[in-house]
C-alpha cells in the first residue's frame, strides 16, 4: 500500500490504527470474559450477608485497597505466607473486585478467621495498640457510625443486578440484619469473611443462612 | 488441563487467527517497505530544497525485526499462548507453582518430622528448632501477642511464667491448635453502686496491707457471692478455664481503677482463633516449643 493514500485520508489512518492497537486487547481480554474459570463462581462461594456488604463498602469508602490487595499470587512464597493461590472465580460476585495493585499492608484475601473481633476492634481503632510498628491510619470515627439499612438493601439490590444471587427475602431482610449495628461491625464482619471458599459438603449455605451463622474470628 | 480453562471453539480458534494473522500481517508490512528502491525520495519538500529520503530499512534493524518474529513463534510453539493449545513443554504458573510448593515440602518435611517427633522441652533449647519456631511466631502469632511476645492490652504476655490456661507444653499445644475463648460475664445489674467501689479497691488492693480493713472486709463478702465461683476464694484464677490470678501484678485488661471497675461491670470477652486449619501439626508443635522455650528456657 502507498504511504501517500494511508498520509491522505485521516479517517483511513486513525481506522488502521485503531485496528493495529486492538489485537493485543481482543486476543487477551475479550475471550477471558468467555472462559468459565472467570465467569463461573468458585466452588463453595457464598454471598455476602447484608453486614459485610456494608462492610465491604467501608472498605472501598476508605481506600483499604490503595495498601491492601486481595489476590495471593501463584507463587510459592505468596501461598506459604497467604495461603491459598486467588482463583478468578472468587471474584465474579465482587463488584468492583477488591484485587487492589499495591501492598503497603499484607494481602488480606485470606484474613477471616485469623484474628478475634476484638482484635480487630483494637487495631482498627488504633493499629500501634496491638502492633506497635505498624504504619496504618487509625480509623476511630467507624463506631460512631451507624449502618443504614435502607441504603444497604439498595447496594445489595445494584448486586443482584449484577448478577449475585439475592433472593428477595435475603434484600427485605437486610435492614433487620444490620439492625443497631455500627460500621465498625460492618467491616469487622467483611474482614473475617474473607478466606478461600471452601467446596461444599453439605447443602450449599445461602445469605440467609449465612446472616444467621455469621462468620466471626471465634467460630471458623 | 484445568476443564474451567478451556475455551469453546470458537475463541480458540478467534484467538489461533489473530495471533497468526497478525504476526505474519508483520512480516508482510516489513518486506512490503523493504523493497522500496533506494535514491528515491518521498516527494515531500520544505523549505524550498528540504527533501525526505525513501531508502530501505537498515539491515540490522530489518534482520532484528525478522528475529523478534522467530522469537515469538518459538514461544507459542513452547509456551501456552496459542488459545488451548499448552505448548510443547506443557508449562502453566499453577503447575510451576505446585512444583515449588513439593521441593520446598520436600526438603522440609524430613527436618521437620525429626524436631516434631522429639518432646517440645528439648527442641525449646535447640537453637535450629526455636530458629523455625520464631519464624512461624512472627508470621502467625506476632500480629497479637508482639514481635517481643510481650503481649498488649487484652493480648496476653507469652514471654513471662504467667499463664492463663497454663504453661505446660499441652496446654499450650492446645491452646494454639484450637484457639481460646475467654468470657468474664458481667456485674453491671447485680451489684449496688456502694459495692462496686469496695470490690474493685479489694482485688487491686489483694496483696496491698495499706488497704483499709473495713473496705477489705466489705469487698471480700461481696467477692465471695460474685466473684470466688471463677477466681477462687484465694483469688488465684483456674487455669482450667483460662480465669486469671487477681493476687499478682499482671492484668490482661489494665490494673487501673478504671479498667478493673470496667472489667467488674461489662465483663470481657477474650478469643484465641484455633490454627489447626491454618499451620501443619509439625509446625503448631514447633511454635508451641518457641513459646514454651521464651518464658520457661531463655
Amino acid at each position: 500500500m502507498k504511504h501517500e493514500i494511508l498520509e491522505k485520508n485521516v479517517v483511513l489512518l486513525a481506522v488502521l490504527i485503531l485496528a493495529a492497537i486492538s489485537i493485543g486487547g481482543l486476543v487477551e481480554i475479550i475471550p477471558l470474559m468467555n472462559q468459565k474459570a472467570a465467569t463461573q463462581p468458585s466452588a463453595g462461594l457464598v454471598p455476602r450477608t447484608p453486614l459485610e456488604v456494608a462492610g465491604r463498602d467501608v472498605y472501598i469508602r476508605e481506600g483499604c485497597y490503595n495498601c491492601h490487595s486481595q489476590m495471593v499470587r501463584s507463587l510459592h512464597e505468596e501461598v506459604m505466607r497467604y495461603g491459598p493461590a486467588g482463583q478468578a472465580g472468587e471474584s465474579v460476585w465482587d463488584h468492583p473486585f477488591q484485587w487492589g495493585s499495591k501492598r503497603t499492608g499484607p494481602d488480606l484475601s485470606r484474613i477471616g478467621g485469623r484474628y478475634s473481633d476484638d482484635w480487630h476492634r483494637i487495631h482498627l481503632n488504633n493499629p500501634r495498640d496491638v502492633v506497635p510498628e505498624s504504619n496504618m491510619p487509625a480509623y476511630r470515627w467507624l463506631t460512631e457510625q451507624p449502618v443504614d439499612g435502607a441504603e444497604v438493601a439498595s447496594m445489595m439490590r445494584a448486586l443482584r443486578l449484577a448478577g449475585v444471587p439475592y433472593g428477595d427475602a435475603d434484600i427485605a431482610g437486610a435492614a433487620e440484619a444490620v439492625a443497631g449495628k455500627n460500621q465498625m461491625n460492618a467491616l469487622i464482619a467483611y474482614l473475617q469473611s474473607l478466606r478461600a471458599p471452601r467446596p461444599p459438603a453439605g447443602p450449599q449455605r445461602t445469605a440467609a443462612a449465612a446472616a444467621a451463622s455469621p462468620a466471626t474470628g471465634e467460630q471458623p | 488441563m484445568n476443564p474451567l480453562l478451556q475455551l469453546s471453539g470458537f475463541w480458540h480458534g478467534f484467538i489461533v487467527l489473530l495471533t497468526l494473522v497478525s504476526i505474519a500481517g508483520c512480516l508482510w508490512l516489513l518486506f512490503a517497505n523493504a523493497k522500496t528502491p533506494g535514491g528515491a525520495d518521498t516527494g515531500h519538500v520544505w523549505d524550498d530544497d528540504l527533501r525526505e529520503y525513501n531508502n530501505p530499512l537498515p539491515r540490522w534493524w530489518l534482520v532484528l525485526f525478522v528475529l523478534t518474529v522467530v522469537f515469538a513463534l518459538g514461544y507459542l510453539a513452547f509456551y501456552p499462548g496459542l488459545g488451548n493449545f499448552a505448548g510443547r513443554l506443557q508449562w502453566s504458573s499453577g503447575g510451576q507453582m505446585q512444583q515449588q510448593l513439593a521441593q520446598v515440602e520436600q526438603a522440609r518435611s524430613q527436618r521437620y518430622a525429626a524436631l516434631a517427633s522429639r518432646p517440645i522441652p528439648a527442641n525449646a533449647t535447640d537453637p535450629e528448632a526455636r530458629a523455625l519456631g520464631r519464624g512461624l511466631f512472627m508470621a502467625n502469632c506476632a500480629g497479637c501477642h508482639g514481635a517481643d511476645a510481650q503481649g498488649a492490652l487484652g493480648f496476653p504476655n507469652l514471654a513471662d511464667k504467667d499463664w492463663l490456661y497454663g504453661g505446660d507444653p499441652d496446654a499450650i499445644l492446645a491452646s494454639i491448635r484450637d484457639g481460646r475463648a475467654g468470657q468474664m460475664p458481667n456485674f453491671n445489674a447485680l451489684l449496688k453502686p456502694e459495692a462496686v467501689d469496695d470490690l474493685v479497691r479489694t482485688v487491686r488492693g489483694w496483696s496491698d496491707p495499706a488497704l483499709p480493713a473495713e473496705v477489705r472486709e466489705r469487698g471480700m463478702k461481696q467477692y465471695a457471692f460474685t466473684c470466688a465461683a471463677c477466681h477462687g476464694p484465694e483469688g488465684r484464677g483456674n487455669p482450667a478455664i483460662g480465669v486469671p490470678n487477681l493476687t499478682d501484678a499482671t492484668w490482661l485488661h489494665g490494673g487501673s481503677y478504671e479498667s478493673v471497675r470496667q472489667s467488674i461491670l461489662f465483663g470481657r470477652r477474650s478469643n484465641m482463633p484455633a490454627h489447626r486449619d491454618l499451620l501443619s501439626d509439625e509446625e503448631i508443635h514447633l511454635l508451641a516449643a518457641y513459646v514454651y522455650g521464651l518464658a520457661e528456657a531463655p
